[in-house]
This record gives C-alpha cells, structure tokens and sequence, in this order.
C-alpha cells in the first residue's frame, strides 16, 4: 500500500518537542557529566571523568543515596507486590462489594504526592499522630516511634506510605491478569482433585507471570521516581538517612551548584534503571506459559 | 472466610480513616487538633480555616494555573501521540518501528533523570516561570506513554477501513479525523484520563522552572504551605482537599473510566 510523503508531518509536533525537551537534554546530561559546570556561569572546564571517580570512591553520601534507594524499592516491591496479589485474589469477582472495595482501594492513586505527603506526615507526627495515637489505645505505647525522625527506620516509614499510595493500582491490574485466566482451567484442576495450593501453584501463578511482570517492573520504576514523596515528607533527612537519588541529584544541582557533578549522577542513575529494567524482563519473561 | 472479610475491611479503613480525619481536621481549630486529633470538632464544624486559605493564599490564582496548564498539556498531548500513532500505523514496517522506538524511549528515563540540563534549556529559553514552558515540557514528558498506549491501540484497527478510505481519494488528514480518531476514542479517553491525574498532580516540573507566585499551580503552592504553616494541620488539610477537590469529583463519578484510564498507563508503562 502506497503512503503518500505527507505522513511524515504527523510527526512533527511531537518530534520537535520531544527532541528538544527530552532527547537534547539526556544527550547533553552526558556532555555536562564531563565538565565542572556550576550552572551559571558561561565557562566550564572538562575534567574527563573526574565526576564520575568522586561518585564511585569519593562520595559517601551518593553511596547512601544507592543503598536508601535499594532499600526504599525492595521494600515497596516485595509488600505492594503481596498485598496486591492477596487482596487482588480476594475481589476478583465482581460483585458490587468488589467493586465497591476495588474503587475505594485505587483511590490513593489519584492524589496528588504532596497530598499524600501531608497525610501521612500527620499519621506519622510523634505527638499528635494517629499511629502512635492508635498504638497507645491498643496498649502497644512502646512500639510508638518518631516514624519520620529516626534515622533507623525513616525509609520504610516512607516505604509504607509508597505502598499505601500506589498498592490499589497494583491490585486492579492483577483483577485483570486474573480474570483473564479460563474458568475451565480451575475446573479440570477441581476434577483432578487440586488441593488450593496445588491449584494456585500450577493454574494460577503460571498464568498470573505476565501481570507479576508489569506489576513488579512498574512498581520498581515507581519507587526510583518517588522524588516528590521523599521531598515533601523528610526532605532526604534525617541525617541523610532518607536521600534517594533523585533527591539527591536536585540537592547536587540546586543546593550546591555543581551542575556538572549532579549530571555525572544523573548518567549513572539512568545505566541502574536501565540495568534493573532489563534484568527484570528477562527473569520473569522466562516464567510465562501460553495456553 | 471470616479471615478475608476481616483483611477486607482492615485494608478498607486503612483508606477511609486518613480521608476522614483530613476532612474533619479541615474544620477543626488547630487547638482542638492538638489536644484531640482523632476526635470531632467540639463546637461544630468550622469552616474559618477555608475562609483564611482564601484570604492569607492567592488559592484561585493557583487554581486557574493548574486548570490552564493541565487543559492545554493533556489535549495537546493527546493531539500529537494521536498523530504520532497514527503515523506510526500507516508507515511500513522498518521505519514506523524506529520511530516507535525512538518515542517509547523516553518512557525508560525518569523525569529526574534530565533535571538538570532541562532546568539550564528551559532558562535560555527563557521558558521559567511562565505556563507555557510547563505546558511544553508537561507534553513531550507524557507523550511517550500516550504513543505507547494509542499505537497499541491504532495497530488493532482493521487495515481494510485505511483503504478503503483512500480509495475514495481520502488524505492523511481526512483519514486521521475521520477514521482513525472515531475509531480510537475509548482509548483516546483512558489517555486522556490518564493523563489528567498525572498532569495535574505534578510537582516536578513546577518545583524546578517556577518562582513567581502567580505562575504556581496547586501542588508546588501545597508544597510551600508546609513551610508557612509549619504543623498546623488544618490549614495544611483545607489545601489538600480543595486542590484534590476536581480530581475527586471526577472520580466519584467516572470511577470506572480513571480505573480504565490509570491501569492501561501502568500496563504499557
């Protein structure tokens, strides 16, 4: 078929925006990872890979950054990942209470982060909060913490408002995954005699991989991006006890000025995403079945 | 049995509860938020806390910022992943994959990711504290998915409409509005949806290009209420709820379309 040379104009509003605000800029994070640059001024001077020798040896709290952001993503996965799935097996008919629990589950979703943010820093207040509230009215004063403050726990603290916030989402794409398995497949595995385990092991799970794949690879991304829950709630504090990277390339650049540095992160940021993305399809691509 | 209503509801009130309490701290004193949180507002509901944010915040100038800037980014990146897709479909195979290609790249690298040169791009461009520069960039950040999402949709279209099309003398254009579009609109609609939620709750890209009061939309504004209202949860609460106000109306009712809407962005994203 025969398509006439102006297709090609189809293309043009979106190529020019997207080249200039997009592909110009990731091409030139790479270019200002070899300068100092500072960001104001118009000269700079090439320090070959200097940059990226102070990030890898030379800066302990980018290391910091590297470890909360491992923790603050495996955290979130492994929880949102089970909490989605169960309940995701709980509502899977759909009957007007699933409905009904489904909606009211997704609705975190729609907020906006600081929104989130704010909530859950009053869950979290060490005087007025609910949690510690809640926890003194069941006689459980001693688990009451200063959720947001404490160095040792501030990271899973935020881990559990991520969940909070995106697990709902999570849920209704697995009610999809879920409702698309064939009806008949858990009638043959009943008249086989399957105990539930047995049925969810060689039924459903199997069948199941590709939603856990989008669901796992999804939430991994998520919990990279969470850069405005992290700002708005601790600010990467305390102690840096809170800095992903994210946070941390926006403190490099606009706190101290070093334009150039914050784009040698930036580089290595985007090889992590690029690396844990890839690693990901390929362990769990090996997993699916077809029927 | 008795278990899983049990988790049902536990997981229910997880929600609920932090909704009730934000809406009834909202009319609350901050006195009685200190000494009772949990509970309800001794003498009544109160709704000076509303009064005040209007009268100590320009909260109707932020209000029109978000509504211009999510109006014009969502329809504008509609328009030209629509296109986009639509190209994508009608080319041959080798070069409409590149170009797909191309697009879908962006979906990889986080916002974050190009903070820094965009911060220094949008200065020379003298696109800063303006909505037309978040407008621009709000764009070509969502038009990646959008492609995804509309040329998924657009390569399931019977070819044989295409054609017939042009054999009735129908140019690109023609074909565009009047097939392709018609056709694609429940997945026009999950994008808008889509993109509406993530437009008008950024922070990012306000947070980086925006200074001057008058150009900031609602979530930077909430943002800056936490520094000037330090703990006072309810006046922190009353922002909350009006600047998610739209968002939650449009949810109450098109509930199954932001389902629809939010989930095809998370699969093919």
């Amino acid at each position: 078929m025969k398509t006439s040379k102006s297709i090609y104009l189809f293309f043009l509003p979106g190529l020019i925006l997207y080249s200039l605000f997009f592909l110009y800029p990731t091409i030139s994070a790479l270019f200002y990872s070899f300068t100092d640059w500072d960001g104001l001024s118009a000269a700079f001077q090439f320090v070959g890979i200097d940059n990226y020798t102070r990030a890898f040896t030379g800066d302990s709290i980018f290391r910091k950054a590297i470890g909360n952001n491992l923790k603050f993503m495996l955290t979130v996965v492994v929880f949102q990942t089970l909490v989605a799935l169960a309940f995701a097996l709980i509502v899977i008919k759909n009957t007007k209470t699933n409905v009904f629990l489904r909606a009211l589950y997704f609705f975190p979703t729609i907020l906006s982060s600081v929104s989130v943010a704010f909530i859950w820093a009053f869950i979290y207040d060490p005087s007025m909060g609910i949690l510690n509230q809640v926890l003194s009215l069941v006689g459980l004063d001693f688990l009451a913490q200063n959720w947001l403050g404490d160095a040792n726990i501030a990271i899973y603290s935020l881990a559990v408002t991520q969940v909070w916030f995106h697990a709902g989402q999570m849920l209704i794409i697995f009610v999809a995954g879920l409702q698309a398995i064939p009806e008949e497949l858990y009638e043959v595995a009943k008249i086989e005699g399957a105990s539930k385990w047995q049925t969810f092991r060689a039924v459903t799970w199997p069948l199941l991989a590709p939603s856990a794949t989008i669901v796992v690879a999804y939430t991994t991304i998520q919990s990279f991006k969470a850069f405005d829950l992290v700002f708005a709630m601790t600010g990467g504090g305390p102690n840096n006890s809170t800095e992903i990277i994210a946070t941390y390339i926006y403190q490099v650049a606009f706190g101290s000025y070093q334009f150039g540095y914050a784009s040698s992160i930036s580089v290595i940021f985007m090889v992590i995403i690029a690396l844990i993305t890839y690693l990901q399809f390929k362990a769990l691509r090996s997993d699916r079945v077809s029927y | 049995m008795l278990f899983r209503k049990f988790s049902l509801l536990v997981y229910a009130l997880l929600i609920l509860i932090p909704i009730v309490v934000v809406l009834l701290t909202s009319v609350k004193t901050l006195q009685e938020t200190f000494s009772n949180p949990l509970g309800l507002p001794e003498g009544g509901f109160k709704f000076d806390n509303y009064i005040s944010i209007f009268q100590e915040q320009t909260m109707a100038g932020y209000f029109i910022n978000s509504t211009i800037v999510t109006l014009f980014s969502v329809s504008l990146t509609l328009l030209f992943a629509a296109m986009i897709a639509f190209g994508i479909t009608r080319m041959n195979n080798w070069s409409g994959n590149v170009l797909f290609g191309v697009f879908t790249l962006g979906m990889m690298v986080p916002a974050q990711v190009i903070m820094v040169p965009l911060y220094s791009l949008m200065l020379e461009l003298g696109l800063t504290n303006s909505l037309l520069g978040l407008i621009l960039v709000n764009i070509s950040s969502t038009l990646p998915i959008a492609v995804f999402i509309l040329t998924g949709f657009m390569k399931t279209l019977p070819r044989e409409l295409f054609e017939a099309s042009t054999i009735d003398g129908a140019g690109n254009w023609k074909m565009f509005t009047k097939v392709a579009v018609p056709l694609s609109l429940p997945s026009l609609s999950a994008t808008a949806i889509f993109l509406f939620v993530m437009h008008w709750n950024d922070l990012l890209y306000p947070l980086l290009f925006i200074t001057d009061n008058a150009y900031k939309t609602l979530p930077l504004a909430l943002l800056e209420f936490q520094g000037q209202y330090s703990t006072n949860y309810p006046m922190l609460f009353t922002g909350v709820i009006i600047a998610s106000a739209p968002m939650v109306i449009a949810y109450v009712f098109l509930q199954r379309y932001f389902v629809a809407g939010i989930t095809a962005g998370a699969i093919k994203g």
